[in-house]
């Protein structure tokens, strides 16, 4: 194709968008709605899940040692449990280290835990790391049942939890996102399908002259084409500053040292790739559909 | 160069409009193709410029078979021929000039040969001055005579007409003609369907008739021969 056509079809996409408004600014509405929505879902399902893999390689047993237990019988349970298959490391911390630790956790609020060092109500304890996450559970089992063992304590439920979460988000928000897409590709195609009768008759006189169908086809891509770019611009641009408003907000407040979100950069411009990406293809999937029918001699 | 051998088109509401046609039309040829309303005339042209696909036979049009070739190569063939309608068929939003620059921008010409070619052909139906106008500015005749333009200025070696001068008054008409005239004097071979008795038995061109879908005569130097 010679660079004057491309132009050509480029201007004659446009005329037909700027002569059709109101169909145009539906078609562009609705892919822009379409694309929130979906962003919003994307950006949220993929931070659950980057989520829940953090928290899922965090996961550890905490093994929590009967006052009874003494130095010794301590060190021998600590070699029992790491004979165990799939367990990657023991680690004893004395109950006056599991104070300091826990005051670390609590941040400012730590100070009142502030003079129960003389009277420490922890008992000492193990933190056991496994080999793979998936495997705490039966490790936990089987340290549950040996002797001096008081109590244990792991990260399962928050894991499955999450994860639960993670696959609902995914099923509902799919569904919703196939319906939406089709509304908006339907949308598009009817906006083509009025610019198509309004140009039946130089259809009829290009193809009588020997246009080849793709000169035909050209400016109704091109239209549905900036349909489609055009309404993910918005849904793009709102993404991409609100996340970095939120990412930066919640960066430094506490949640943030339990639940890491992903940062915004490359992350938001990876997302806005794949919704410019989506909105071209409703766009130009729309329009091809609908002229289509009207190509057949 | 145009041949027919025994063609067939049955419409799919079970119309036979031709039964077992068989032409061969020359290079340089003039022929009008004359009949009774309904009797196949304008199924026939539009076979030429597959507009309808025959139901049966073969339709050799200059180096293709017409009957017989692939959705994307027709329009390979619609650019061999030129194609003119009793209804003009102008697109009312463009000037003379666009409406006639149209045909080669649309096969991709040459930007820079375009607007001398259109100028060109607008002064051989002499039209050249209102080139600037729009087909709702001009009369009947002159808007026929753009039409004639549109179909030549891409030099197709045919031109097909169906019932050009329908909408015309004769005067007017006899000047349409005397355009085609000129054309076929240039080695442009002219198919055109009409129902101007005047004008047929006038210029004493080939006649076929066609009757109820069949060829019923083929002269050389025909007549009309209805009293319509
Ligand atoms: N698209 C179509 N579908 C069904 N039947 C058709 C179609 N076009 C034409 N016919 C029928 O085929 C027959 C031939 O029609 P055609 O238009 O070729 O006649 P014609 O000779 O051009 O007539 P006229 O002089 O009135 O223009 C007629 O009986 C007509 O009703
Ligand atoms: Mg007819």
């Amino acid at each position: 194709m010679k660079i004057n056509t491309l132009g050509r079809h480029i201007r004659e996409g446009l005329k037909n968008l700027a002569r059709n408004g109101w169909m145009t600014f539906a078609s562009i509405s609705s892919v822009t709605i379409t694309l929130l929505i979906l962003g919003v879902f994307l950006l949220l399902a993929l931070n659950v899940n980057h989520m829940a893999k953090t928290v899922e390689n965090q996961v550890e047993i905490r093994v929590f040692l009967d006052i009874t237990a003494d130095q010794a019988s301590a060190s021998a349970l600590e070699k029992k449990i790491e004979a165990l298959p799939d367990v990657e490391s023991v680690v004893y911390v004395p109950k006056d280290q599991g104070l300091i630790d826990l005051k670390e956790q609590m941040g400012e609020n730590g100070q009142f835990l502030n003079g129960l060092e003389d009277e420490n109500p922890l008992p000492d304890a193990l933190t056991v790391k496994t080999k793979q996450p998936q495997s705490v559970s039966t490790v936990a089992e089987k340290i549950g049942s040996m002797e001096l063992v008081d109590e244990l304590d792991y990260g399962a439920e928050t894991v499955n939890q999450l994860f639960t979460w993670t696959k609902m988000m995914r099923n509902v928000g799919f569904v919703f996102i196939i319906g939406l897409a089709f509304t908006a590709m339907f949308l598009i195609a009817n906006t083509i399908k009025l610019t198509i009768v309004a140009r039946r008759r130089e259809i009829e006189i290009m193809k009588l002259v020997g246009a080849t169908n793709w000169f035909i086809r050209w400016p109704f891509f091109v239209e549905g084409l900036v349909m489609g770019v055009m309404g993910a611009v918005i849904p793009v641009a709102i993404l991409t500053t609100g996340y970095y408003y939120l990412y930066n907000n919640l960066h430094s407040s506490l949640y943030a040292q339990m639940f890491e979100i992903l940062p915004t950069n490359p992350f938001v411009f990876q997302v806005g790739g794949i919704l410019l990406g989506i909105g071209a293809f409703i766009g130009i999937w729309g329009s091809m559909i609908s002229v289509r029918k009207f190509l057949r001699v | 160069m145009i041949e027919m051998y025994d063609v067939w088109k049955t419409y799919p509401n079970g119309t036979n409009a031709l039964k077992g046609i068989n032409v061969k039309i020359n290079k340089g040829d003039f022929v009008f193709v004359v009949g009774p309303s309904g009797a196949g005339k304008s199924t026939f042209i539009k076979l030429m410029y597959r507009e309808e696909k025959p139901t049966k036979g073969q339709i050799f049009l200059n180096s293709f078979n017409v009957s017989r070739i692939k959705e994307r190569q027709i329009p390979a063939v619609r650019r061999s021929i030129g194609v003119i309608f009793q209804d003009f068929k102008l697109l009312p939003n463009l000037t003379v000039f666009e409406n006639v620059a149209f045909a080669m921008e649309v096969i991709e010409s040459n930007k820079k040969e375009i607007k001398p070619r259109v100028m060109e052909v607008l002064g051989l139906v002499k039209l050249k001055h209102k080139a600037k106008m729009l087909p709702s500015e001009l009369s009947g005749g002159e808007q026929q005579r753009i039409a004639l333009a549109r179909a030549i200025v891409n030099n197709p070696g045919i031109i097909i007409a169906d019932e050009p001068t329908g909408n015309l008054d004769p005067d007017t008409s006899w000047e349409i003609m005397k355009l085609f005239d000129e054309i076929n004097l240039s080695g442009t071979t002219v198919v055109m369907a009409t129902h101007n008795r005047e004008i047929v038995n006038s210029m004493r061109r080939r006649v076929i008739a066609i009757e109820a879908g069949e060829i019923a005569r083929d002269e050389q130097r025909g007549e009309y021969g209805y009293e319509d």
